[in-house]
């Protein structure tokens, strides 16, 4: 799924207009444990969560997400929105809850990326 | 690529009716921003045919059709007197002219720009003159060159070229360096400073690591693993450290050892460190989404091997190394 189709479903504003939306996205991660996210993720997944600090695009740049919306119309911080400019990775801001979101990609075809963490 | 759609300067700070911010600079694409960087004199035609006003309409002709070129600047006594284009030929055909001299048909009403001024500022004076060339004049207002909206995308072509082949030296030569320093072992080391407390940055090294690893030519997904990794141990330093401590990087051919050294507070109970959940952190620190006690284990699932070693209030060492499979690093000449 494009990056462009998924800011449709989520009545998403894009924070980052200088990056290109034209990317394929092939699943889908909710979690506010960036630890979490590390641990058990697959690559080129889009990042639904409520944090907005700059170490969320250190994340997904080190776990290879290829972009990050956030839930409840949050709002990032100015180095959060510089990181992310910086290493190409697109934010992006819905007014739905996480729970929503989660429902309205899945609802829409974007396979969950959440891996188990079973060792 | 049509160089007349660039924005104007006009028209970037007026876009949200407020001077230019660094968000809207990250707006501006590197297209817009070789033509603020890009002198004229460094796109225009410098080799020049002239006419001069004396001449008749059908040698100048004769001069366009060998030259294949649409217009000539004509000049007199060395100073520029005018442009005659074809089109003012092609006027002065209607009337079966073509033996009548320059000077009657040129276009005298001189539009110009300077050598030293930015191809902005001729794309400007393309939209407001509607003219398809224009002469450049030096500092003395001499004659020095021709511009056509060609030069201009030829020139933006050109240096975009230039970007990208700059991007591929230096990937190609990071990827190259194993094979060409011969040494019996070759071992290629990155030390980072890590400063305890400072979340806003954390990650910086990690992510330098992980763009070094790509460079070298690393398989993606060992780039990934090894990134995961080193972050979850900087953030350790970061977090748990008294006064920070040193991140390193050891790549080798064969393997690739990333190792974090500091001075303490040290670890009373290895064991429980280890545990899953197990966490001392702030609640700060649990803010950012670290601290979940998750950190070691995340590493332990990254990495091929990990040792740590503690000793209270002296400090703690932590290695972790990931084997590379023959194919990869050195062996990637052959894609």
């Amino acid at each position: 799924m494009k990056l462009h189709e998924i800011i449709k479903f989520v009545d998403g504003t894009i924070l980052t207009p200088e990056l290109n939306l034209n990317i394929n996205i092939h699943g889908g991660y909710g979690a506010d444990l960036m630890s979490d996210v590390l641990a058990a993720s697959q690559p080129n997944a889009v990042l639904l969560t409520g944090l907005t600090n700059p170490q969320v695009v250190r994340t997904a740049q080190m776990a290879d997400f290829r972009a990050i919306i956030f839930v409840r119309g949050k709002q990032p911080q100015h180095e959060t929105l510089e990181l992310a400019s910086q290493e190409n990775i697109p934010l992006i801001t819905s007014p739905l809850g996480m729970f929503e979101l989660c429902g309205r990609l899945h609802k829409a075809g974007l396979p969950s990326f959440e891996s188990n963490v079973s060792q | 690529m049509c160089p007349n759609r660039v924005r104007t300067e006009q028209e970037i700070n007026g876009r949200r009716g407020r001077p230019i911010t660094d968000q809207d600079a990250h707006e501006i694409n590197r297209v817009e921003e070789l033509s603020y960087d890009l002198k004229i004199h460094e796109v225009m035609t410098k080799k020049l045919h002239t006419a001069s006003p004396e001449m008749s309409l059908s040698d100048v002709l004769e001069i366009l059709r060998i030259n294949r070129i649409s217009g000539v600047p004509v000049v007199e006594d060395g100073q520029l007197a005018g442009v005659l284009s074809i089109e003012d030929i092609v006027r002065a055909m209607g009337k079966n002219d073509l033996m009548e001299t320059v000077g009657q048909y040129m276009t005298r009403r001189l539009v110009t720009v300077a050598s030293y001024d930015t191809i902005v500022k001729a794309m400007r004076t393309f939209a407001e003159s509607r003219v398809g060339r224009l002469p450049v004049v030096n500092e003395e207002n001499k004659l020095v060159g021709m511009i056509t909206k060609g030069d201009i995308t030829r020139g933006i072509l050109l240096a975009l070229q230039k970007d990208y082949k700059e991007e591929e030296v230096r990937r190609y030569r990071a990827s190259h360096l194993f094979e060409d320093i011969i040494s019996d072992r070759t071992t290629l080391v990155l030390r980072y400073n890590i400063k305890a407390q400072n979340f806003t940055h954390g990650g910086t090294a990690s992510s330098h690591i992980k763009r070094a690893l790509l460079r070298l030519g690393a398989d993606p997904q060992i780039a990934r693993r090894c990134g995961i990794a080193v972050y979850e141990a900087e953030m350790n330093l970061i977090i748990h450290t008294t006064r920070g401590g040193i991140l390193k990087l050891e790549v080798e051919p064969h393997r690739i050892t990333m190792s974090t050294t500091d001075d303490g507070p040290g670890i009373p109970d290895i064991e429980q460190v280890l545990q899953p959940g197990y966490s001392t952190a702030t609640d700060q620190v649990r803010e950012l989404g670290f601290g979940a006690g998750m950190g070691l284990v995340n590493i332990k699932r990254c990495v091929d091997s990990m040792d740590i070693e503690s000793t209270v209030s002296k400090g703690t060492k932590l290695i972790m190394r990931i084997h590379i499979p023959t194919e990869n690093l050195s062996g990637r000449k052959e894609e």
